[in-house]
């Protein structure tokens, strides 16, 4: 797969007139993790205790054309200590981009994010999850892509045609945050072309005074695989099952003053049977707390997916709550925690986030994912013993 | 004719002679505005150097396009160089002349583009001594005015006025503007905040003048009195009139700004 893209990307390069470019400018990061579990292991074959990890990610940006062109070159790599599977490297983006006066062009390895809630993002499903990097989910894999956005009175529409298919990194059988036993590395595939399936897909976005509507369609390879339970001869294995779905999105916000109302609607078929799931609520913010230069954010949200009697969907009927702190301050201060509870039984999913800056350069975050799994066989039961605390420490350049 | 121009003028001079504060006061408003008209678009590169109460420093880059807008407020894109960390995250915005301003914010690491409340007016720029009011434009009916006398700023001839926010969310109750007689540009602002005691005071100096009429500074000093803290703003590269369009001010624009 890596060293497809890497071809991907040189072809993309020698066509796109790497030879223009002549001078550009580099900037990017170098990190340092620290994962300690709390708890031990649940799985033999699992690491305990802790981990360290390294990652790079540089980015080259050149323009012309008086910036109507612009070329744009993010590799990223990861070294971890125990899980082989999460040392990886990836080509986040490697694109020329052209503008025009109502239309703008993309074509290479590129990135795109739809969506507006905090909790998940259904939306969201031009670009694979890298799930090795965070459990989150925000991490994702460049996909090629041919991408041409037209910008008129009656709004902006994307219009995108993505060769290839890239398959959701999992941990493997050393790592934590996986199933048990591990998902196999025999992916199999509803369609016969496999991971060069021609995906479409389209988005139309508008602002109408307070209100920003996104409205989108998916056909292809579903970025989200189904875990097969298969026996074989060599005992039971997951096999992770990507069908060809059709999914149809609607994104809106609405931006009142301190409120901001959000939701998010997915209808996706193809994948076992046709679903539909919702995420909505609201952030509201309190501008200089307690007399200080702060804002605190308080940002409830519902979760819903049809299919509530699958093990396999992590939030079908649950409630998130959670807070956002923004000191404002010369060191770029944040908080954001949040707690996802499922309405039905006991499971409870806490997370933490802070970050702030040291001098010009360095950027220290914390992060920690607690899980409270309440009955077993659930969508958290295998990951119950991997409550993490994570410190990164990145110099930017 | 000449009868009715000197009837004009007794007539004029009366009506100078009734003028209240409020009516001089918004009177060299409208003349500051009127002045400044018909830039059409501006650009201009930033360094913020903030300081702490220790002295420490640190250093913001980030570079600012302005779309001038008949009849409403400007609309702005700001783009961050510098800290590395934020390089690439943008910055949009419509301001309004009294409605709530549209803000969007880019974030480059997850490539989303954020609708963000605009009741932060009262917030911190960057983690400056600068809020984001004290940036944004200033259109004459955001504000009621008030002459207050006529004072020098450093030997340059000034009226002063107080200024009061008409708009929602303002972290002042007031403002005291010293405005430059020759340039009709701020030389000296102190902010009143929410409890009546002066919290900053904004000098402007090195004034150029562009295009043979549009006054713009090379350096503003931000000075909070109740935390000892100072940012200074300095300004190069100004631009006008470069043919910018809506076009560059809109959610695809924010996306690729670098």
């Amino acid at each position: 797969m890596i060293s497809k893209m890497i071809k991907t990307a040189v072809s993309c390069a020698l066509l796109f007139g790497f030879s223009q470019v002549k001078a550009g400018e580099w900037s990017g990061y170098v990190a340092a993790e620290y994962r300690g579990f709390t708890q031990s292991k649940l799985d033999a074959e699992q690491f305990d205790k802790s981990s360290l990890s390294l990652s790079f990610e540089p980015e080259f940006y050149h323009s012309w054309n008086g910036g109507d062109d612009s070329f744009t070159f993010v590799p990223f790599a990861r070294w971890d200590e125990h899980d082989p599977q999460r040392s990886h490297v990836d080509i986040r983006e490697l694109v020329w981009l052209h503008v025009a006066q109502d239309w703008e062009l993309r074509v290479g390895i590129d990135k795109v994010f739809w969506g507006v809630t905090e909790s998940q993002h259904l939306v969201d499903i031009i670009n694979q999850t890298d799930l090795v990097e965070n459990l989150d989910g925000e991490q994702k894999l460049g996909q090629a892509m041919l991408s041409l956005s037209l910008i008129k009175d009656w709004g902006v529409l994307d219009l995108y045609v993505l060769p290839g298919f890239r398959e959701r990194t999992l941990p493997g059988k050393d790592g934590r945050f996986r199933s048990i036993p591990e998902v196999d590395d025999h992916t199999v595939y509803e369609s016969g072309a496999k991971d060069k399936h021609m995906d479409y897909a389209l988005r139309w976005g508008q602002t109408f005074d307070d209100w920003d509507v996104g409205i989108s369609h998916f056909y292809g390879t579903s970025r989200e695989p189904r875990i097969i339970p298969t026996v074989t001869p060599a005992g039971l294995r997951l096999v992770p099952y990507y069908d060809i779905i059709n999914q149809t999105g609607l994104d809106v916000q609405a931006t009142f003053d301190e409120w901001l109302w959000k939701v998010e609607v997915i209808h996706r078929s193809g994948q076992g049977e046709t679903f539909n799931a919702f995420t909505g609520g609201f952030e509201y913010t309190f501008v200089g707390v307690m007399d200080t230069a702060a804002d605190f954010g308080v940002i409830a949200e519902y979760l819903y997916d049809d299919r509530g009697s699958d093990p396999a969907v992590a939030f079908d009927n649950d409630i998130f709550v959670g807070g956002r702190l923004a000191m404002n301050d010369a060191a770029s201060s944040e908080l954001l925690f949040g707690i996802i509870s499922d309405v039905n039984n006991r499971t409870r999913f806490y997370n933490i986030e802070a970050s702030r800056r040291f001098g010009d350069s360095w950027v220290l975050s914390l992060e920690g994912r607690f899980i409270s799994a309440g009955s077993m066989g659930g969508p958290f039961s295998s990951i119950r013993k991997d409550d993490v605390i994570q410190l990164e420490l990145a110099r930017h350049f | 004719m000449k009868k009715l121009s000197i009837l004009i003028l007794i007539l004029s001079s009366a009506f100078a002679y009734a003028q209240t504060p409020e009516e001089k006061g918004l009177e060299i408003a409208i003349e500051a505005d009127k002045r400044d008209q018909g830039f059409a678009d501006s650009s201009s590169k930033m360094t913020m150097t903030l300081k702490n109460a220790n002295g420490d420093e640190s250093i913001r880059k980030m570079r600012s396009k302005t779309l001038e807008v008949q009849g409403d407020g400007d609309k702005g894109l700001t783009i961050f160089d510098q800290p590395a960390d934020v390089k690439g995250t943008a910055f949009l915005s419509f301001t309004h002349v009294l409605d709530a301003d549209d803000q969007w914010l880019y974030l480059p690491a997850l490539k989303r583009v954020k609708r963000i409340s605009s009741k932060n007016k009262s917030g911190p720029f960057m983690g400056s001594e600068f809020a984001f009011e004290d940036l944004s434009s200033r259109e004459v009916e955001k504000f009621s005015y008030l002459y207050l006398k006529d004072e020098a700023v450093d030997g340059e001839d000034a009226f002063v006025i107080e200024v009061r926010p008409n708009y929602k969310y303002s972290g002042y109750t007031r403002s005291v503007v010293w405005i430059s007689k020759e340039k009709y540009q701020p030389l000296k602002i102190d902010y009143y905040d929410r409890k009546k005691s002066l919290l900053k005071t904004m000098t402007v100096s090195g004034y150029q003048q562009y295009l043979g009429q549009y006054w713009r500074p090379d350096v503003m000093v931000m000075a909070n009195h109740q935390t000892k803290k100072e940012t200074r703003l300095d300004f190069a590269d100004y631009k006008f009139k470069m043919g910018l369009s809506e076009r560059d001010f809109n959610k695809s624009s924010l996306k690729r700004a670098r």
